[in-house]
């Protein structure tokens, strides 16, 4: 949906990307490249303020701005765009989850993501490697064959592999049935696979930018302003109070701090979730590897290394630490599926805030305060849907209604019931 | 790896020990019947996820297998103390100027 | 050759040669060389090329910082690894080497031609263009990109090596065994204290090692370091750990240290581990690391032969290697005069001291002097000429910020030191927070979290006097923090090399800025330019810096680029450093190695496997096994012949017509007892336990608080105050966790008692028209007779012989018991019925058979026709229900208004329309199979077997208001894009009035 506005940028003139303008940059010593975003002040009033300046919130921003007209829009950020989980996740994109809510929001996601690096004209490397996912017992057959089902009847690419397929697939794979976790089959979307985090962050900024978008870095929000009325009026920040009729909150691990300041209270809990790199090698392994049984998840970066995930520590916290036994475990898991990367290395290890809803769902949509709105709860799968939630917040944002996408995924669903569990519908149990 | 002193045990053992339990002082209702839908869920799923001291449970599951309680930082990760449960939540100020 | 080796300098054993092979070619060094010593000691500098542009790369430092001379390491078939720092990996004979990234030889490198198309590469480029067309994306430019990338190539084979994994617990925890470190391990250890120090190198001393010269308490360093090692290794309570690396500092003063035991020898002890990972609980950390020197910003600053000088230092003193015959010196920092004092001394012909200063102490004046080096103050290098290695370089002088004329001085190797950077990444691991030192031109340790120290170079002092006053110091707080007393020694030094320089942005030049190649990473080949336009399009954290350039993300993380990166990026932002700020150190300190790391938990070993009793039996018996949450539990028997699905249809058919035995032994059994054991069962369980007799048993249904389905099984009450709770094989632990929250921390008023069972019993489960003639022939104290114990009773009894729970319950449909026997009895008594049940064929059945005789009967399994979204009038089962019950845990929960709505998905049977057609469980269910995608999905296949009992397929499933719909035809859409047709029915398909139940 293109609108009028659209013709008129009201941002600053920014180069455009091609091979074109790299060459010419190139033969003039790069030094006409203009700024990706500038560095933006706070004005006194904004239509809509969106906190947090990770991939939802900058595209969100793009998104009122290119689908909405909406362009005296400001993200505010407390660190530097990008630095949350959009820069600490294991880059992992798919849509292949069971229910049709959630299905059919991933797969709007996969849809947009497909065609990002063209809108954008930044090239965020979207590699369609495929996903597999690894059963290792019978349950996690039927479970997939579940998922496979549901996606294929909804359109959503999954397909199921045989032990022997899997291996064709990814060949360093560990297939003897003597493993202690035996490969029983896969389930792979092909459309599925990965992208460079921080080009995700940096290309919506830049696009947002463009469009007028202020992006305010290193301004913590301290609390939400409502009026008399219980309608939202503005943020207080550490670089003063700043006026908007509309707020949407999208600040993963830290939603629970900024929404109690409006006195809504949070069906969240943050835990720390690690993820590690090995040192770069050539390319060997072709696609994106995951395995929930014994907590395992691999991908082969565009710099060679290998990107491995790993589960949440136990316990809430905000430190991004995280402990050493983790790191084992997950490093183990690997080496029990890809026994021949045992004697490779371990390069880096970070930790990231996931905020957790009670059914690992996320939530995305109105909140009972007029013009605050909430995006949050997307635990370990916020990167992959970047492009789908900041399209549908955007769009939330500017009618003040759902999409019928986000629809359900409310904060009524914890009061009703109907809640949309991911986690339980891949419950172990016998 | 944290360090979690169990007050039954009166002793600072390895995280391995112990089992994470979710926030504390959420006692559940004596007639569930009795509230309304949102107030259910306020016990279900509302928590308080604070960026700071966090009172929450964990269980020395092998160990005594007793759940206790915690003060925690949830910045820094630090234990400020932990307590039996069933006891109040410590006054923090007290607790500090102790130290 | 060894044309570059001095005789009678280093530590190297001089008779104990080594021979090993680089890239096919066979050199050799001493016993003590690393790769890279032993190769410079044979006049090789070339030991790799860089990441983007392939320019050729030699060895830039001595130590785990190397970001060049990375190799690939072997020592025969599954032994190869990539990536290895040829600085840091001992020769021994039997190792192969070879270079990286390059084709086809190290020597010419075509990939090369990327330099001259370096413009074209600047930093980030690849996001500014293979955007067009889009389909060459994923053909033509991503694994373009990707083969690119990469240094060394991946181990393709199993690693048959092994690791291993210790705890630790000392007062003191040392890292580093420098002046500092060992000044600290003193103090602490001569007080008493468990003390334990770690070094990364092969031998401990640190800077020591380079620096032979000064006199320490009136012995020369040398000697004082032997004599210090000896007290401390003397000493009981002291523990040195040698070619150990601290990688990683956690919460609560744990470090994680990696040891490598192995990769240094040529004779490895059969069964000795490779690496050992130590997770360390130190009472007080002390870090003594060190300092780690940076490299000088110019143009081909990268050339083979330009190193570090104190690199050069440490292969002249260590491994007695001059690394050139003719080095140029430039720095700006007094520590290089020294390097240069020592080669000249060694018999090189330094060409120039360098220095960009104007400001010399007169004592180095006057050094340099007498050994007639000619001295160039307040210069710059503008360029260095060379291919394989460095041959010139160009300087020239800079006089009130103009750069003067260029001069060109001959050379075979150029020494850089720009400045020193205190090592603090275990330090920032803590989240202790760095602050910039105005005067020591550095991040320093500020606040702290942890209970560390930190001392010597790491706190910005320099020297050895002031690393061993300060190390003494260190050792004196860390014990007073012990509350434990001690004096910090004082150390005598002479000769000490003090010193002081200053840091700085890439180096002034007169050529086209532009077109420098002045790099700062050198293995992911980042230039100043590259910072530079980084922040020139907007990159104005010092982390999009670092992640726009990927300056310091390469396998050194960025110990030599990071503050050099750093101070050019704030020059660009005309920002002061501590403004821009400093981006995090993460965990290892140096890269680790997988196995280190997964330990013990390899293969078999990965986790536990749980085993019953009988497995053995299984085993023995040719059973095909499934993995079961931790379990193993036998799947099928199959006999000579025979699939699984003609196992299962035997199975089944023996069963159903005379005798199946099967171990139920993995089953959760709880046992809940107590005066109140009731009371508590009424609040846990939705059913109501009061008027349940003892000596009868009850199917439980336990829900969470969210009112859905969490676990099911059936209860025994053996007493009035004692409960047999059996669980669901997954659920034992979890159900045991809840029902102890519960009565801790709920209802701490009732009397009752938790215990685990699941290990103490044997559970066999006996079905079939003649289980009680098997059992009653061997039971004692127990009329088995059908009035005497109806179905669902239980009792204490004994079964051939051995005491036991006897339920008689039936999971598949027929008369069915379940004899519960102590553990270790289990095999026995599977073995006495096995025998006795020969008159009637007895036939062993696994849990395919199960599952199948089951479904039958419509009994449900928790976890595969329930997925925690189900609640129990949803499963068909509100029947569980007390619905006269106050309260039960998760009561509220049912009565939330989209749980008592129409429409919710109800558990069902399905008959395909083809008897012959065995659905697919997962399969989804629609009213249309011809709509148009995506469709409308009204439930899935929970269950579907194929009935031999009944000559048909049947299946269970989860359907939208499945109750009303019984009778109607739906449809279940197939894979190859076909459907299935199926009528709705009751999930009980055989013998649905459980006449089979009631076999006198």
């Amino acid at each position: 949906m293109e609108h009028r506005n659209e013709a008129i940028p009201k941002g600053p003139v920014m180069t455009h990307f091609s091979a074109m303008s790299l060459l010419k940059n190139a033969l003039t010593g790069n030094k006409n490249w203009t700024e990706q975003w500038p560095d933006a002040q706070p004005k006194k009033e904004y239509d809509v303020i969106i906190v947090g300046a990770g991939g939802h919130g900058l595209g969100a921003a793009y998104y009122l701005a290119k689908e909405h007209g909406i362009t005296n829009v400001a993200v505010i950020e407390k660190g530097w765009l990008g630095g949350g989980n959009t820069g600490r996740n294991t880059t992992i994109i798919r849509s292949n989850y069971l229910y049709d809510e959630s299905a059919k929001l991933y797969d709007h996601a996969l849809d947009l993501w497909d065609n990002l690096s063209t809108e954008l004209n930044y090239n965020i490397m979207y590699s369609k490697r495929g996903v597999m996912m690894l059963a290792h017992n019978v349950h996690d057959v039927q479970s997939f064959q579940r998922h496979i089902h549901s996606n294929q009847l909804n359109g959503v690419d999954n397909r199921w592999l045989t032990t022997a397929e899997a291996k064709a697939f990814c060949p360093p794979l560990n297939v003897s049935p003597d493993a202690r976790y035996p490969v029983m089959g896969a389930a792979l979307q092909m459309r599925a696979g990965t992208a460079r985090h921080d080009a995700v962050a940096w290309g919506y900024a830049r696009a947002a930018a463009k469009r007028g978008v202020d992006i305010i870095q290193n301004c913590p929000v301290i609390s939400i302003r409502r009026g008399a009325d219980g309608s939202v009026e503005g943020v207080e920040t550490a670089k003063g109070f700043i006026r908007a009729k509309k707020v949407a909150v999208s600040a993963a691990g830290h939603t629970s701090v900024i929404m109690q300041t409006a006195g809504v209270k949070m069906p969240l809990e943050s835990y720390p979730l690690q993820a590690l790199v090995s040192e770069p090698i050539k390319p060997i392994f072709p696609c994106v590897v995951m395995s929930n049984t014994v907590h395992a998840y691999i991908s082969q970066s565009d710099k060679g290394e290998l990107v491995i995930g790993s589960g949440t520590d136990q316990y809430v916290s905000y430190s991004q630490r995280g402990g050493l036994p983790l790191i084992e475990h997950t490093v183990a898991a690997i080496c029990e599926v890809f026994p021949i990367f045992n004697r490779m290395r371990m390069l880096r290890k970070w930790g990231g805030i996931v905020d957790v809803t009670p059914d690992r769902s996320a939530i995305l949509g109105k909140t009972p305060v007029k013009g605050l709105y909430v995006n949050c709860g997307w635990g370990t799968g916020g990167f992959k849907a970047t492009p789908g939630a900041a399209h549908l917040l955007a769009w939330t944002v500017a009618k003040d209604e759902p999409h019928k996408l986000n629809a359900p995924f409310t904060l009524e669903r914890f009061t009703t019931g109907r809640l949309i569990d991911e986690a339980a519908a891949a419950a172990v149990a016998h | 790896m944290l360090l979690i002193n169990c007050p039954y045990c009166d002793d600072a053992l390895p995280e391995l020990e112990f089992a994470y339990a979710g926030e504390a002082h959420i006692a559940r209702p004596a007639d569930p019947s009795k509230l309304s839908d949102e107030e259910w869920r306020d016990f279900l799923f509302i928590r308080s996820n604070p960026r700071g001291l966090h009172a929450e449970r964990w269980r020395h599951i092998h160990g005594c297998g007793r759940f206790f309680n915690a003060l925690r930082d949830t910045v820094s990760d630090r234990f400020l103390t932990t307590y039996p449960a069933g006891q109040p939540r410590p006054d923090v100020t007290k607790l500090e100027a102790a130290e | 050759m060894n044309d570059y080796r001095i005789k009678g300098r280093g530590r190297v054993n001089p008779n104990r040669p080594v021979r090993f092979t680089f890239d096919g070619k066979t050199f050799s060094g001493f016993e003590g060389d690393t790769v890279a010593s032993a190769l410079l000691a044979n006049g090789e500098h070339l030991m790799g090329r860089g990441f983007k542009y392939h320019r050729p790369r030699g060895v830039v430092t001595a130590g785990s910082e190397e970001p060049n001379a990375l190799i690939g390491t072997s020592r025969g078939p599954g032994r190869f690894e990539p990536n290895t720092r040829a600085t840091m990996q001992e020769i021994y004979s039997g190792l192969t080497t070879e270079s990286q990234n390059k084709w086809p030889s190290l020597k010419f490198d075509l990939g090369a031609i990327n330099d001259r198309l370096y413009m074209l590469f600047s930093a980030g480029f690849y996001y500014k263009t293979f955007m067009w067309p889009k389909s060459f994306w994923d053909k033509v430019y991503e694994p373009f990109i990707r083969r690119a990338a990469g240094l060394g190539r991946s181990p393709t084979e199993l690693d048959p090596d092994h690791y291993a994994s210790r705890y630790l617990h000392c007062d003191v925890l040392i890292v580093g065994s420098g002046p500092a470190g060992l000044a600290a391990a003193l103090t602490a250890a001569r007080s008493g204290a468990s003390v334990t120090v770690v070094d990364e190198q092969a031998e401990m001393g640190g800077t020591l090692l380079s620096e032979p010269s000064p006199m320490i308490e009136g012995q020369p360093a040398w000697d004082w370091l032997a004599t210090t090692l000896a007290e401390l290794a003397g000493m009981p309570n002291v523990r040195l750990m040698h070619r150990t690396t601290a990688i990683g500092y956690y919460h609560q003063n744990m470090v994680g240290l990696c040891q490598k035991l192995t990769d240094h020898l040529s004779d490895v002890p059969a069964d000795a581990p490779r690496e050992r990972l130590w997770r360390v609980r130190a009472g007080q950390v002390i870090l003594a690391q060190g300092a780690i020197e940076r490299p000088m910003v110019f143009d081909g600053n990268d050339r083979p032969g330009v190193m570090m000088a104190g690199a050069a230092q440490t292969f002249l003193h260590r491994f007695g290697v001059k690394v050139g015959n003719r080095p140029v010196i430039l720095t700006s920092h007094d520590s290089a005069w020294h390097t240069a004092f020592d080669l000249a001394d060694a018999g090189c012909k330094v060409a120039a001291i360098v220095d960009t200063r104007t400001d010399i102490a007169p004592a180095l004046m006057q050094a340099a002097m007498s050994r007639q080096i000619e001295v160039l103050t307040g210069h710059t290098a503008t360029a260095t000429g060379g291919r394989l290695r460095v041959k010139s370089i160009r300087v020239n002088p800079v006089r009130g910020g103009t750069v003067g004329a260029a001069r060109t001085i001959a050379c075979d190797a150029v020494l850089m030191c720009g400045g020193w950077t205190p090592s603090l990444h275990l330090f920032s691991h803590t989240k202790g927070s760095l602050d910039w030192d105005a005067k020591a031109k550095a991040y320093l340790p500020g606040h702290k979290t942890e209970a560390v120290h930190i001392a010597g170079a790491g706190r910005g002092l320099w020297g050895i006097a002031a690393a061993l006053e300060d190390g003494a110091k260190a050792g004196a707080d860390a014990l007073r923090d012990l509350g434990r007393k001690a004096g910090a020694a004082t150390y005598a030094v002479t000769g000490d090399r003090t010193g002081t320089g200053i840091t700085q942005k890439e180096l002034p030049t007169d050529r086209s800025p532009g077109s420098a190649k002045a790099f700062i990473d050198f293995q992911n080949d980042v230039t100043a330019k590259d910072i530079r336009l980084a922040v020139r399009e907007g990159m104005r954290s010092i982390e999009h810096v670092k992640r726009y350039t990927t300056n310091g993300m390469a396998t050194d993380q960025g110990k030599l680029s990071n503050m050099n990166g750093l101070t050019i990026a704030s020059d660009a932002l005309g920002k002061d450093i501590p403004q821009v700020g400093l981006t995090t150190f993460r965990p290892p300190y140096t890269p680790t190695t997988f196995g280190a790391l997964a330990g013990y938990h390899k293969g078999s070993h990965f986790e536990v496997t749980r085993k019953t009793p009988i497995d053995s039996w299984a085993a023995e018996n040719g059973a095909a096994f499934e993995p079961v949450a931790l379990w193993r539990r036998a799947w099928y028997f199959p006999k000579a012949g025979e699939d699984m699905h003609a196992a299962v249809n035997r199975e089944c058919r023996a069963t159903r017509q005379s005798l199946g035995i099967f171990d139920a032994s993995t089953l959760g059994k709880i046992e809940v007892s107590g005066p109140d054991a009731v009371e508590f069962m009424n609040r846990m369980y939705t059913n109501p336990w009061a008027k349940l007799a003892p000596g009868k048993c009850r199917y439980g249904l336990l829900l969470g608080e969210d009112g859905f389905i969490r676990d099911d099984g059936v209860i025994g009450r053996m007493r009035d105050d004692l409960f047999h709770v059996t669980t669901t094989t997954g659920g034992a632990a979890r159900v045991l966790n809840m029902m102890e929250d519960y009565l801790q921390t709920e209802w701490p008023e009732l009397q009752v008692w938790l215990t685990s069972t699941t290990e103490e019993w044997a559970t066999i489960a006996i079905n079939g028209p003649n289980a009680r003639k098997l059992l009653a022939p061997l039971v004692e104290g127990q009329d088995m007779s059908d009035a005497a114990f109806p179905h669902m009773s239980v009792a204490e009894c004994t079964v051939a012989g051995f005491p036991s729970r006897l339920f008689r319950i039936s999971f598949t449909g027929e008369l069915g018991f379940e004899v519960n026997v102590p553990a270790r009895h289990g095999r026995a008594l599977w073995e006495k019925l096995m025998a006795a049940g020969k008159p009637y064929d007895i036939c062993p059945y696994g849990t395919e058979t199960m599952h199948v005789l089951r479904a039958e009967k419509g009994y449900i399994i928790i976890g595969q026709d329930t997925d925690g979204t189900v609640t129990p009038e949803d499963a068909g089962i509100g029947w569980a229900i007390g619905k006269a019950k106050p309260d039960f845990v998760g009561k509220r929960s049912l009565a939330r208004p989209d749980i008592v709505a129409k429409g919710r998905k109800q558990l069902v049977g399905l008959l395909t329309e083809n008897p012959k057609t065995v659905l697919v469980e997962g399969a989804q269910i629609v009213l249309d199979p011809k709509q148009s995608k995506p469709m409308r999905m009204i439930g899935h296949v929970t269950s579907s077997y194929w009935s031999e009992a009944l000559g048909r397929s049947i299946a269970m499933a989860v359907v939208e208001g499945g109750f009303d719909r019984m009778g109607d035809t739906l449809h279940i859409p197939t894979a190859d894009g076909g459907s299935q047709a199926a009528k709705v029915t009751g999930c009980v398909f055989y013998d649905p009035e459980g006449d089979r139940l009631k076999v006198e």
